[in-house]
C-alpha cells in the first residue's frame, strides 16, 4: 500500500443559514494557502488511507479534486502522498 | 409473515478500530490489550492477521507474543469505541427505530418493516454492511432471519464482512451441525451436561425435544429447546425504550497482591467509592453486593450478599463487600484482583423503604455526606476530597485503571 499521511490543516469555513458548514479555504504542509473552488459532496465516510472518520467534503482545489474531512466536527485533515 | 431480524457484529471491533487509525499496520498482526506494567496484560481484541497464529482473546499478551513474535499490541481506548458504536448505532437508525444493542459491537435490528419497501432480508443486510464499510472503515457480520436467536448465530456464521440468510428451509441444514456450545446461553456447565446425554450438535438439542431437556435442565432446557428448533419469540426492543443499567461493577487488579483482610479493605473500600459515586449519579440504590476474588493462582470466585436497605454509600457497599470476604475468603494465598458490584438496582426517585430496625436518619446523613462530596469533587476535581485512610494505602494507586463495567439488561431482563 502507498504510504498516505494524515494531514491537519487549518481551514477558513462558512457556516450557512442552514447549519451546514462549508470550507473556503485551507493552509497546507508548504504554508500556502489554497482556495476551495467548489464543494462537490458531503457525506460520512472513513479514509482508510490516512486512518480516520468523519464527514468527508470532495472538493475542487485549482482544478483538481479531492477530499477533506472534518473529523469529530472540529478538526479538518486532509491524505498526503 | 415471518418477521425480519438482523443482527450486525462488529468484527474484532476494538481492533479494526484501532487498525483504521493505524493504516501503518495494514496487514500486520495487531491486537488490543491492557497494560502489561500494571498487571491488566490480556487480549482485549486481535485482528485477522493476528488470528490467523492463533491469538486468542483473553489470553495473557506474553502467551499471545509467543505464538505471534511480531505481534503489535496497542493501549486501549475505549472512548473512541464508544463513539465508534454510537455512530454505527446512528446508521442502524436510519433503518428502523427497533434497534437493541448487545454490548458494544453488537446489535439487533428488526426491519420488518421495512419488508413491503425492499423485500429482500439480504439486499438489506448487504446495504447495511456496506454503510458501515464506507462511513466508519470497519467491518460487520451480518445475520438474518426471523427470529434474534438465530439471527445471532447467522453473524458468527460467516466472518468478516459477512451476511449470513437464515431461512426456515436452510436453518437445519446450517446450524443443526455447529456445536450446542454456539448457541446463546450454552456455556461451559451446560455443554458438559447436554454432553453426558450424549447432545452435541444444536440439532440434537433440538431433537432432544423439550420435556427431556426441561427435565435435565428446569427452565432453561425449555428456553434452549425453543432456541435451538427457531421458537425463540422474543422482541426486539425499541430504541433507548430499556433501562441500560442491570448492575454496576468495578473491579482492580492491583499492581502487587493483596496478602492481608486490612489490604483487601482499602481495595474494596476504593472500589466501592467509584461503585457507589456512579449509583448516584445514575441515580439509582442497590439491594444486593457482590464481591468478586481472584487469587494468585487466577482462580476465581464471586459472591452475593443482600443488604437490608438499598444503599449507595460507599461505606455501606464497603462493609458488605468486606463481610462477604471474611465470611467466604481465609488468606491462605494472596489475592490479586478484587471486584464490587452493586446489582438489584431501584431508583432513587421510589424513595427509600426504610428497615424497621436500621437507623433510617444515620443512612439519611451518610448520603447527604458522600453527596457532598461528590459535589466537591465534582467542582475541585477528583482527589479533592479523599479517605485519610486511602491517602496512605500504597496499594490503591491513583493510576490504577478501574474496569468500568455496566452490564446492559440480558436477553431475558425484563
Amino acid at each position: 500500500m502507498i504510504s498516505v499521511r494524515k494531514v491537519y490543516v487549518s481551514v477558513d469555513a462558512c457556516f450557512d443559514t442552514e447549519g451546514q458548514v462549508l470550507p473556503r479555504s485551507f493552509v497546507w504542509e508548504d504554508a500556502r494557502r489554497y482556495e476551495v473552488d467548489r464543494v462537490l459532496q458531503i457525506c460520512r465516510a472513513a479514509s482508510l488511507k490516512a486512518g480516520g472518520v468523519g464527514l468527508r467534503y470532495t472538493v475542487r482545489v485549482r482544478g483538481k479534486q479531492t477530499h477533506m474531512w472534518l473529523e469529530d466536527g472540529n478538526r479538518w485533515f486532509m491524505e498526503a502522498k | 409473515m415471518d418477521r425480519m431480524i438482523l443482527h450486525c457484529d462488529m468484527n474484532s471491533f476494538y481492533a479494526n478500530v484501532e487498525c483504521l487509525y493505524h493504516p501503518e499496520l495494514h496487514e500486520k498482526p495487531v491486537a488490543v490489550g491492557g497494560d502489561e506494567a500494571q498487571r491488566h496484560g490480556i487480549i482485549l481484541a486481535k485482528n485477522q492477521e493476528a488470528k490467523k497464529y492463533g491469538v486468542k482473546t483473553a489470553e495473557a499478551v506474553w502467551q499471545a507474543k509467543q505464538k505471534c513474535p511480531e505481534l503489535i499490541v496497542l493501549p486501549a481506548r475505549y472512548d473512541l469505541y464508544m463513539q465508534f458504536s454510537q455512530l454505527a448505532h446512528k446508521i442502524y437508525a436510519r433503518y428502523t427505530d427497533r434497534i437493541e444493542p448487545f454490548g458494544l459491537d453488537e446489535s439487533w435490528l428488526d426491519l420488518t418493516g421495512c419488508v413491503g419497501l425492499t423485500g429482500d432480508g439480504h439486499a438489506m443486510a448487504d446495504e447495511l454492511r456496506e454503510a458501515v464499510k464506507r462511513e466508519l472503515g470497519v467491518t460487520v457480520s451480518v445475520g438474518v432471519s426471523w427470529n434474534k436467536v438465530f439471527a445471532k448465530l447467522g453473524s458468527d456464521y460467516k466472518k468478516p464482512d459477512a451476511v449470513t440468510v437464515i431461512t426456515r428451509e436452510n436453518y437445519r441444514e446450517k446450524f443443526w451441525p455447529l456445536p450446542a456450545s454456539d448457541l446463546l446461553y450454552v456455556g461451559p456447565a451446560t455443554t458438559r451436561k447436554l454432553a453426558a446425554y450424549g447432545i452435541h450438535t444444536i440439532g440434537q438439542l433440538a431433537q432432544a425435544g423439550e420435556p427431556f431437556l426441561s427435565g435435565l435442565l428446569g427452565k432453561w432446557g425449555g428456553y434452549l429447546w425453543a432456541f435451538a428448533d427457531g421458537r425463540d419469540i422474543s422482541p426486539v426492543l425499541a430504541d433507548g425504550s430499556q433501562s441500560p443499567i442491570k448492575s454496576i461493577g468495578n473491579s482492580m487488579t492491583t499492581w502487587r497482591d493483596v496478602d492481608s483482610a486490612d489490604e483487601a479493605w482499602l481495595v474494596l473500600l476504593s472500589l466501592a467509592e467509584s461503585v457507589a459515586r456512579r449509583l448516584r449519579e445514575n441515580g439509582f440504590r442497590c439491594r444486593t453486593v457482590e464481591l468478586s476474588v481472584r487469587d494468585n493462582r487466577l482462580s476465581w470466585c464471586g459472591c452475593q450478599k443482600k443488604l437490608k436497605t438499598p444503599a449507595c454509600t460507599a461505606g455501606e457497599l464497603a462493609a458488605a463487600a468486606m463481610a462477604l470476604l471474611r465470611e467466604k475468603y481465609v488468606f491462605e494465598r494472596p489475592l490479586r484482583a478484587l471486584g464490587v458490584r452493586a446489582c438489584d438496582l431501584v431508583g432513587m426517585e421510589n424513595g427509600l423503604q426504610v428497615s424497621f430496625f436500621g437507623d433510617a436518619r444515620r443512612q439519611e446523613k451518610r448520603e447527604r455526606l458522600e453527596n457532598c462530596v461528590d459535589a466537591l469533587c465534582g467542582r475541585f476535581g477528583r482527589g479533592a476530597v479523599t479517605r485519610m485512610s486511602l491517602l496512605r494505602a500504597d496499594i490503591v494507586q491513583e493510576s490504577d485503571p478501574l474496569t468500568h463495567d455496566v452490564h446492559p439488561i440480558g436477553y431475558f431482563g425484563r
